[in-house]
């Protein structure tokens, strides 16, 4: 089985019964906050005055037990991680977000969530905290409009996680954060004893074998490593249906599995030239054109509004790629054959990037369907594989004829559709926003 | 520690909080199973926005297409309550008010620093709700969706919003120690 389980990806009317798991999700966390003393402002304030260092010791173990496992389970190959929803970079927004939340909690006493298991007690001054916050988030989407292009765009860094930002592996991050936290709980403990009069040794000795076991489990993290690209590209399925037409009854369909190999080799990913300049007309798709060729092919020639990462650097943009916000994106990659457009699209899919294609035959079969009575284009009999196989009189980029067909002049074009949007899920609706 | 101002319903004996490192693991497993299952870890200040948003669409939908931000939870024949974080929202309530109910811990009461009216603390609880969310909307989530659900996935954005709270809120405290002190 594959986790998380597909069917939970997102709630919807149409699985009632995924609201039911969510709300036991809720209760679970609704629960602990409560029994660990979260629906009392003062044990939450006194964070801020160094007297007891709850928040500090709940939130930290709750983090680094639930990154140790979740790291764990990836390392297992139990998880597909790029279907776990991480929270996209918005440094300004979220560094400016942060500070005035740190302001709230300190003046309200409370988070948004444990004001809810405040006000489930019957505590006024949760229940408050909650009705100032409808009021708070409200004004928010009141005002956004004033600087909706900086809180779209300011500091955006896409899907991107620490080890990446620190160019270390995964593991190694989990041991090092595991480090700061039990540091910080030492710490903490201290302080406690100085600002809080809190006696030490009434504390359970069990929590030293609590840390103990908690770096044991950050150490096998690292040694479990985690999966391969290879390993993960090995692991992807797509499946397609194949009707067969009957001569007197309905017609059967099938539903076949491919792995990505068997997607390659039965050129189930590979559109004509026709069918990748039809999708910029259809409604329900919004392709994105990824020209993986040298920066002096593209220069020379490219299809308009394609986007030029050549195939060395596209690993960098896979964190974006993986939260470009609608669900119907559609990538098409572009070599001048084939070659390089499928290597990268082996990177793409095992990176998990959904709804990925080839352009059949590359930039150069584009020409010849395009741009066959181009007279300035004259094909260039010496050309190699994955090479530009015309000469061009002008660098002239996507300025030729043939780079932007016209689309009443190619109203009717005949090709046999491969592309199969895959709706996953859509992104922009995880996380709390 | 607690000093208690009202009566526990139900005469239930009242229970002490658990230790905050267990409280911490117990947290953790849930979270950690909540990305596993569902690949959403957990959160409520989108719940907020979204109840709002449901509210402005029930008075005036005008207003809604007219709003960027409400629009994209709102707009057409979105429902802004068919999303993952309503349900959880609605069960943390619940899920507090149970945990409450076998701890011996509902009563109507308010929790406040020992040198302030229950005025005072009413406003001020008001006034932070309304800061708080009016942040989290704004760094896209609060302490749960951030801090906690993007702190374990290494979120770097997370880690960064996480820092930023503490140091607002440590920023402020001096000035605001009347109130809990």
């Amino acid at each position: 089985m594959n986790f998380p389980l597909p069917s939970l990806v997102a709630v919807s009317a149409a699985n009632p019964w995924t609201y039911v798991l969510f709300a036991a999700i809720g209760f679970a966390f609704g629960y602990t906050l409560e029994m660990s003393g979260f629906g009392d402002s003062r044990k939450l304030a006194a964070q801020f005055y160094f007297t007891e260092l709850t928040v500090l010791k709940v939130m930290f173990t709750a983090i680094t037990v639930a990154m140790v496992l979740l790291f764990g389970a990836v390392g297992l190959g139990l998880l597909d991680f790029s279907q776990v929803w991480v929270n996209p970079t918005y440094l300004a927004s979220g560094i400016v977000g942060g500070l005035i939340m740190g302001v709230g909690f300190i003046v309200g006493g409370f988070c948004p969530t444990t004001s809810l298991a405040s006000a489930s007690t019957g505590k006024i001054d949760g229940m408050l905290f909650m009705l100032g916050g409808f009021v708070g988030a409200f004004l928010f989407g009141e005002t956004e409009k004033y600087f909706d292009g900086w809180y779209t765009n300011a500091g955006y860094f896409g899907r991107v996680t620490l080890d990446q930002v620190f160019g270390i592996h995964v593991g190694a991050v989990v041991v090092i954060v595991i480090l700061m936290a039990l540091f910080m709980f030492w710490g903490g403990e201290q302080l406690e004893r100085i600002f809080g009069k809190k006696d030490l040794s009434r504390e359970p000795k069990l929590r030293v074998a609590g840390a103990v076991a908690l770096f044991a489990a950050a150490v096998t993290v690292l040694a479990l490593g985690s999966p391969s690209l290879e390993e993960k590209y090995n692991k992807v399925k797509f499946t397609r249906t194949e009707t067969i037409e009957q001569v007197n009854a309905d017609p059967i369909v099938n539903t076949i599995t491919y792995s990505a190999d068997e997607m390659l080799a039965n050129r189930l990913v590979f559109i004509t030239p026709a069918e990748a300049f039809k999708a910029k007309y259809n409604q329900s798709m919004n392709p994105v054109y990824l020209d993986v060729r040298p920066e002096a092919d593209y220069n020379l020639y490219h299809i308009e509004d394609a986007v030029n990462v050549p195939l060395e650097h596209l690993a960098e943009v896979i964190p974006v790629l993986l939260t470009e916000p609608p669900a119907n994106t559609v990538f098409i990659l572009m070599s001048n054959d084939e070659t390089a457009a499928v290597k990268a699209w082996k990177v793409l899919v095992g990176s998990s990037v959904q709804n990925v294609y080839v352009l059949e035959g590359g930039v150069n079969n584009w020409i010849a369907f395009f741009g066959a009575e181009d007279k300035a284009l004259q094909p260039r009999p010496n050309a190699g594989d994955d090479q530009l196989g015309y000469l061009f009189p002008a660098a002239l980029g996507s300025r030729y004829e043939s780079c932007s067909p016209n689309p009443i002049e190619y109203e009717k074009l005949e090709f046999e559709a491969r592309i199969k949007l895959q709706l996953k899920r859509d992104k922009s609706g995880g996380g709390c926003g | 520690m607690t000093t208690q101002t009202g009566k526990s319903f139900f005469k239930r004996p009242e229970k002490n909080y658990v230790h905050p490192y267990f409280g911490g693991l117990v947290l953790g497993i849930v979270l950690f199973l909540a990305f596993f299952l569902t690949g959403n870890g957990l959160g409520s200040s989108g719940a907020t926005s979204r109840l709002d948003a449901a509210l402005v669409d029930a008075i005036s939908p005008v207003h809604v297409d007219n709003n960027p931000y409400l629009l994209k939870m709102a707009g057409g024949d979105k429902n802004p309550l068919d999303d993952w974080i309503v349900p959880v929202f609605f069960g943390a309530l619940l899920g507090g008010f149970a945990s409450g109910f076998f701890n011996g811990r509902l009563k109507f009461m308010t929790t406040k620093g020992p040198n302030i009216s229950d005025r005072t603390r009413w406003l001020m609880a008001f006034l932070g709700g309304v800061i708080f969310l009016y942040g989290a909307r704004m760094a896209r989530g609060c302490t749960s969706g951030q801090a906690l659900s993007g702190g374990a996935t290494l979120s770097a954005g997370s880690w960064v919003i996480m820092f930023a709270i503490f140091g607002g809120a440590y920023g402020v405290a001096y000035f605001v120690r009347k109130f809990w002190n």
